[in-house]
């Protein structure tokens, strides 16, 4: 699997504010989106996502599923946790699971939280939690149900180093599995081998072979 | 496809029938509403009796409107709606199971209600009846029509008003034929058949269109 960009360009409010950025990312491989505030790292991953529209250029995706497109061959975690504070973090989890088309029994789930130290507030209502663990519960979505993309912006936002460590291993496994990731992040995500593309200079260009 | 459907629904069901989700809140609007109107006409049992099939189609048509604003902004604020949008199953399909679930959960109360607050109106048997089977048959298009509002206002901070001033004119027709289906067994202007099943035909057309056009204006409005 490998998706690349090509000369893309995206505006918003009437202002281009990214052009000229290609990159390429194997399957087992991370990119590391890097860059100031305003850079147009957000930009570029809901531009992959399929949430923006392109001004120029083209996303291509050789080897996935030849009916589905780059969305929903990804998954994509916001800004926002995608949880809802009246359900309990395991129903979260079990509706995400369905919704994506994962295995939504409760071991699973379970063991998807169990793999970021959280096992412990399966049965809490989402609103109890703390940030770092309504973060945590959303990373588990990356886990109930199996995509080959993942599209992470600022994932270790509000996380602990503990958290940040098992969710590096977590990481690492999706990649030997043969995934691929495209972070957005200023903090080091602890991945040997990891391409960065920085962003906010002229015609940035990254590439890893 | 039927497994993500079902466990949307649940998703909806569930956050709207728990502490805060407004299910209830809608009912008890729609009590209010029912109970200021004889405050503003009058003791009048015979002049109640006879506008209150009217005063039941407009108060549970605010009272659909009221929560129907939430219905995506929920999801906009949070992110889910980024996720849904990316899920497998299609964006109108989405739509139609949230639909269908706030109208299981907000609307459908109302319709079982309605007897029970038509006899603080000192309304007959038969008109109370219709009153229900009317609401049964018109609150899917009310609740279709303002998901399209609800699609257009989703990124506005406040869009609840705006909401209501872009759906309350293209409910017009459900609210004629349904207060004219509601009081045909207490005089009204036509026999009961015609309008119902104008009725009817206003909810299907809705429930078959409203979909596609709230999920266009959601792919739209969403930076």
């Amino acid at each position: 699997m490998r998706l690349s960009a090509h000369e893309i360009a995206i505006e918003r409010g009437g202002r281009r504010i990214l052009s000229g950025v290609s990159f390429e990312a194997r399957a087992g491989q991370a990119l590391l989106l890097a860059g100031p505030n305003g850079s147009g790292k957000s930009s570029l991953l809901r531009a992959v996502a399929g949430f923006l529209p392109l001004a120029a250029g083209t996303f291509a995706l050789a080897g996935g599923a030849a009916e589905a497109g780059i969305g929903e061959q990804a998954h994509y975690l916001g800004h926002a946790d995608a949880l809802k504070s009246a359900l309990t973090a395991g129903e979260n989890l079990a509706f995400w699971a369905d919704a994506l088309g994962g295995d939504s029994t409760r071991a699973a789930w379970i063991a998807a939280l169990d793999r970021l130290g959280l096992a412990h507030v399966a049965d809490f209502p989402a609103r109890a939690l703390s940030a770092g663990q309504k973060r945590r519960v959303a990373l588990a979505r990356l886990l109930v149900a199996p995509r080959p993309i993942w599209l992470l912006d600022e994932p270790t936002t509000a996380l602990d180093a503990t958290a940040q460590r098992q969710f590096a291993i977590v990481m690492r496994g999706h990649l030997a599995g043969g995934g691929l990731i495209l972070a957005a992040t200023h903090a080091p995500l602890d991945l040997d081998g990891a391409a960065r593309l920085t962003l906010g200079e002229a015609a940035a260009t990254g590439v890893a072979a | 496809m039927r497994r993500a459907a079902w466990g949307l629904f649940l998703r909806e069901w569930r956050i709207a029938s728990r502490i805060g989700g407004g299910a209830s809140v809608g009912a008890v609007f729609f009590l209010i509403l029912v109970t200021i109107m004889p405050f503003a006409v009058g003791p009048d049992l015979a002049l109640l009796a006879r506008i209150g099939p009217a005063i039941l189609w407009v108060a549970a048509l605010l009272a659909t409107l009221l929560g129907l604003d939430r219905l995506f902004q929920g999801d906009h604020d949070d992110g889910s709606l980024d996720v849904l949008v990316n899920a497998g199953l299609p964006l109108e399909l989405t739509v139609l199971v949230k639909c269908a679930a706030h109208w299981a959960a907000s609307a459908a109360p109302l319709a079982i209600l309605s007897p029970l607050f038509g006899l603080m109106l000192g309304m007959d048997a038969a008109p109370l009846a219709l009153v229900a089977v009317s609401l049964v048959a018109g609150t899917p298009a009310l609740t279709m029509i303002g998901a399209i509002g609800a699609a257009l206002t989703v990124s506005l901070r406040r869009g609840g008003l705006l909401m209501a001033v872009l759906v309350l004119p293209l409910a017009i027709p459900v609210l004629i034929f349904g207060v004219s289906a509601a009081s045909a067994a207490s005089g009204g202007v036509a026999p009961l058949a015609a309008p119902l099943l104008m009725l009817c035909a206003l909810s299907l057309a809705a429930i078959a269109l409203a979909p596609f056009a709230a999920a266009a204006a959601l792919r739209q409005v969403r930076d």
